[in-house]
């Protein structure tokens, strides 16, 4: 068994959370006010995920670079080595926005996409 | 003299939204007239998500968020003058403006929508001490450094200032490999979302000290450090408290200000608590014919606001247009204990035919408190709220019933301890 | 071989060059910076002041007045901005007041225009936004403003004109007379020979000077004067510039309008050690402000777009006078030109060309032009010569800076003319010079600059030498 206390990002309360695991699941929540609190302690304990957005190298375009996401949130502990690999990335205009720039960024399932027409 | 039914000045998401809105609402003729190159305006260097939760209901990032927009206005085939500058508008709604492409001409509207934006405070604003080196961006002219141009401003980093753009920046220049070593705070507590401080500082290490700030800045030629010290409740240094932070960049996000100098040249009567124009809740300011919305009116924290606000200013311009003015018997709307300003700041009841939304901040953060309204001394909504936080813009919609034909003034204020 | 070199590109260095630029001369300015105007030149009260504080028969006294009767046609001929807005010296105790006629005695006896004492209703009806409460001022009809930055650099754009060298980025070290009487400068950037030497080497004056004259020691001690500026919107709260009655450290905290019409408050003044430190401090802005509002209440201290410090090149040993001439054979200076330097600048030049000229039997040029065109500034042309200026040029209609609304156009040429670095442009031609400082147009301009000039972003510099302005793109940074 084991406690984390973690801050609320439901809103501008910031309730301070603590939540109690047990075998990688939360048992109890307590500190939150209301159940955005208990959901947001559940899921950020076991599995917390996060939208990547950085930008790529953009060739042939007027823009040096071209801004870029994960289509959905990706787990949290792979931010690191997607900001790296995104780093590396070098793709040529025409873009548009919404395209696919890499189908499963760092084998997470998860595409990388254009967020603007170049 | 080119003439135009309606001039939109700016086509950031206050200006693209406006001129959707007038469009549907029967106006043709109508021109955005945008400074950059590409329409959007901010949003195009906010690369981060979060924008557009209530607008689409779901998770978009500026340039998307502002691509729904575009997108809009082309089909609508809405024309826009880009890189242009408006240098000048005069109360007869004639607009001097300037362009590499067009050259200097002027444009006679017969309604104008004020639609330019906010900038940031300069450091000057703040008058912190210290050498003038490189290194000291604006958050914002870093972010578009880095997003935008793909040019690293630094690498070691001292963030002034915790509202929304600071803390983004201080996990942008993390993710491109800048170590951010403090975001300082003056306030004693942080104007920007949770949801940023514990993913753009928190998830990286980064440590934000509130009740401090930047006392001195070191580096002849580029920055070199810079110290810190906590203040006190007056929010004054307290001597002994110092830190030096060697750095080599300083980001400062600390305020935006609505730029309306076009406004105030032209005579627009302005709101010298929000910076911006003084509008009714049609958002016509003190110049008939003459709107104003987003940020030039007042700064926003969510652009899903500013696309809703801009809309109804759209509207207003061609109800304007279309129908003429109805001027009626004008009431005030006025903030008080605790709320330091209301948009619109007046209202025409008589005119009144559906719901104003009223738009305002609190002057600081409370607990269990109740947002209360009075129309003059009759009590016509009390909102209990668990948190007030004047980094969050609140707002209260009212109803026609909600004013009589008598009402005299219309008072926003808040109660305290008094949530259940 | 030159004939004479002139160390140093602040105004008066400029002053000298385009001085001796009249005569058939092979002349060189060394200048340690990126650009002329990046010492005390750019960071002072941008006065043209009347003559009236200084002890009659001085060097200060002598240029100041004569200056202060040149300028306006100087500024003519070189196409820069210069205002006489006239000046108040205001007391605040009425026990004060034989110290302004003790003012206008000096003044009258400096050969000062104008000079008289207003009192009570015509005082504050002339100034009106003076404390109701000061009962008295000198008023100097013939004071003036000017911008500093725009007068170095017509000086030294006018003096290239007309055949001098500038040398840019290059640090005189040593000088060394040899026996044959001229003189070999070391510099950074290699060495130069030149007949004649002239200092106008600003805070490092003395230096220079006790390399060349060991036996007459001076020693100049940098005093540092902060200074607040207010937005565009506040310089016509005062009308006139706003003196206080002046102490020992000199003529205390004024109150103007800037020629570009911003409102300027200061200078403190603190002597320091430091020849490079222009940092400002909290308590000298404190101070600064509180003596300022004894002059102009309820000043709108909210409209403060930055604030800055200037270095002025106080010499140690109480003479209180500028060192203007011949300090041994083949070497003049003008040394501790601190205020009125700005205003005697000109006439330094000219006096100290004369006396070069004479030494070397120089003629004067049959094609000399003294003239010189601004760079044109599109906001303050009339509609239909701004619509043609933008047909025939667009640049001209592409505004980058938007609070000054300055043009690509007018950045081009600055840059041509030599502004390599950021504050070179803003110096220049005013871009990020506004209220949000440079917040929006920095990242246009060094685009500008690194185009006009060829080389990378990574490399342009705030104010040169190693103030890079940033540290490599984002993905290099990521790499390592």
């Amino acid at each position: 068994m084991s406690e984390r206390i973690l801050t609320c990002i439901g809103c501008p309360m910031g309730c301070t959370l603590t939540a109690t695991i047990e075998n990688g699941t939360v048992t109890t929540v307590t500190g939150n006010t209301c159940r955005r609190g208990d959901d947001y302690a559940r899921k950020e304990c076991v599995a917390p995920e996060r939208t990547f957005t950085g930008t790529v190298r953009l060739l042939g375009s007027t823009l040096p670079v071209l801004s870029v996401r994960t289509a959905a949130p990706i787990p949290k502990e792979k931010m690191d080595e997607v900001a790296r690999a995104v780093g590396t990335l070098r793709i040529a205009a025409p873009v548009k926005c919404g395209d696919v720039i890499v189908p499963s960024i760092c084998g997470t399932g998860v595409a990388l996409i254009a967020t603007r027409s170049a | 003299m080119r003439e135009v039914q309606l001039a939109i000045i700016g086509g950031g998401p206050a200006g693209l939204s406006a001129a959707i809105a007038a469009y549907d609402a029967g106006v043709k003729d109508l021109l955005i007239i945008e400074r950059d190159s590409v329409p959007g305006g901010i949003l195009n260097q906010c690369i981060h998500a979060g924008f557009g939760l209530h607008t689409f209901k779901e998770e978009l990032t500026g340039p998307e968020y502002a691509g729904r927009f575009i997108d809009e206005v082309e089909k609508r085939n809405i024309p826009l003058l880009l890189d242009t500058m408006v240098l000048d508008f005069s109360r007869d709604k004639v607009l001097t403006v300037s362009s590499r492409s067009e050259g200097l001409q002027q444009i006679k509207a017969q309604s104008v929508i004020l639609a330019m934006g906010c900038r940031e405070r300069p450091r000057g604003a703040l008058n912190i001490p210290g050498t003038r080196c490189a290194g000291i961006y604006s958050a914002g002219t870093a972010q578009r450094l880095v997003n935008m141009e793909g040019l690293m401003p630094g690498k070691e980093v001292v963030i002034l200032g915790s509202g929304d753009i600071g803390l983004i920046m201080a996990r942008r220049m993390t993710l491109e490999g800048a170590r951010v070593k403090a975001v300082v705070e003056l306030l004693p507590y942080s104007g920007g979302l949770k949801r940023n401080i514990v993913q753009c500082l928190d998830d990286f290490g980064i440590p934000l000290l509130l009740s401090h700030t930047v006392v001195d800045i070191q580096g002849t030629r580029r920055l070199e450090g810079v110290t810190i010290a906590q203040v006190d409740h007056k929010r004054r240094p307290i001597p002994g408290t110092e830190q030096q932070i060697p750095c080599d960049t300083l980001l400062l996000s600390v305020g935006l200000l609505p730029e309306n100098e076009l406004s105030t040249a032209a005579g627009v009567r302005m709101d010298p608590v929000t910076g911006g124009a003084q509008v009714d809740d049609e958002l016509a300011t003190s110049i008939p014919g003459v709107f104003a919305c987003g940020n030039v009116l007042h700064v926003h924290d969510l652009v899903d606001f500013v696309s809703q606000e801009a809309a109804l200013a759209g509207r207003s311009a061609a109800a304007y247009l279309l129908h003429g003015e109805e001027a009626g018997r004008s009431i005030p709307l006025v903030g008080k204990n605790g709320v330091r300003y209301t948009v619109p700041q007046s209202l025409h009841p008589e005119t009144m035919n559906g719901p104003v939304t009223v738009r305002f901040r609190v002057a600081q953060p409370l607990q269990n408190a109740a947002i209360c309204v009075y129309a003059d001394d009759r009590l016509v909504r009390r909102i209990p709220k668990r948190v007030l936080a004047p980094g969050e813009m609140e707002s209260v919609t009212l109803r026609p019933e909600d004013v009589e034909s008598y009402t005299a003034q219309i008072t926003f204020c808040i109660e305290e301890g008094t949530a259940q | 071989m030159y004939d004479a070199i002139i160390i140093g590109g602040g105004v008066v260095g400029c002053s000298i060059a385009r001085a001796l630029s009249r005569y058939q001369l092979k002349l060189a300015l060394l200048e340690c910076s990126e650009d002329v105007c990046t010492g005390t030149s750019k960071a002072n009260s941008a006065i043209v002041h009347a003559g009236f504080d200084a002890e009659p028969g001085t060097c200060k006294a002598r240029f100041n007045v004569e200056g202060s009767r040149t300028m306006e046609a100087l500024c003519q001929t070189l196409d820069v901005p210069y205002r006489r807005c006239g000046a108040l010296v205001v007391c605040f105790d009425p026990a004060d007041r034989p110290r302004l006629e003790t003012l206008l005695e000096r003044g009258r006896k400096n050969g000062v225009e104008g000079l008289e004492i207003l009192e009570g209703e015509a005082l504050h009806r002339r100034e009106p936004a003076l404390d109701q409460r000061i009962p008295a001022a000198l008023y100097a009809p013939t004071s003036a403003i000017v911008c500093p930055f725009e007068l170095t650099a017509a000086m030294a754009e006018n003096a290239q004109h007309n055949g001098a060298e500038f040398y840019f980025d290059t640090c005189v070290d040593t000088v060394e007379r040899r026996s044959d009487g001229t003189f070999v400068l070391h510099t950074d950037h290699g060495s130069f020979e030149s007949r004649v030497v002239i200092s106008a080497a600003g805070v490092y004056g003395d230096v220079i000077h006790n390399q060349l004259c060991p036996q007459q020691p001076r020693q100049i001690i940098p005093r540092r004067g902060e200074y607040c500026l207010l937005d565009r919107k506040d310089g016509a709260l005062v009308r006139h510039t706003v003196f206080q009655l002046p102490g020992p450290m000199g003529k205390g905290v004024l109150v103007t309008p800037t020629v570009h019409g911003n409102l300027l408050l200061g200078p403190t003044a603190t002597d320091q050690e430091s020849k490079e430190t222009t940092a400002t401090t909290s308590a000298g802005i404190d101070l600064l402000l509180a003596t300022a509002e004894r002059s102009v209440p309820h000043l709108p201290t909210r409209d403060i777009i930055t604030s800055f410090a200037g270095l002025r090149a106080h010499l140690s040993d109480g003479a209180d006078d500028f060192v203007v001439g011949e300090s041994a054979p083949g070497f003049y200076e003008a040394l501790g030109i601190e205020s009125p330097g700005l205003t005697a600048a000109p006439a330094i030049g000219v006096y100290l060309a004369q006396q070069v000229a004479a030494r070397l039997g120089a003629a004067e040029k049959s094609d000399f032009d003294g003239t010189r065109k601004a760079i044109v500034c599109v906001r303050s042309l009339p509609f239909a010569q701004r619509k043609a200026l933008v047909e025939a040029h667009p640049a001209y209609g592409q505004i980058i800076c938007r609070c000054e609304q300055i043009s690509e156009g007018e950045i081009i040429d600055a840059i041509h003319r030599g502004a390599r670095s950021l504050d070179g442009v803003k110096r220049r031609c005013r871009a990020g010079m506004g209220r949000c400082q440079g917040g929006f147009c920095a990242p246009r301009v060094m685009e500008l600059l690194s185009r006009e000039l060829d080389i990378p972003q990574t490399q342009l510099t705030k104010s040169g030498k190693d103030s890079l302005l940033l540290t490599g793109h984002t993905k290099e940074v990521q790499a390592q």
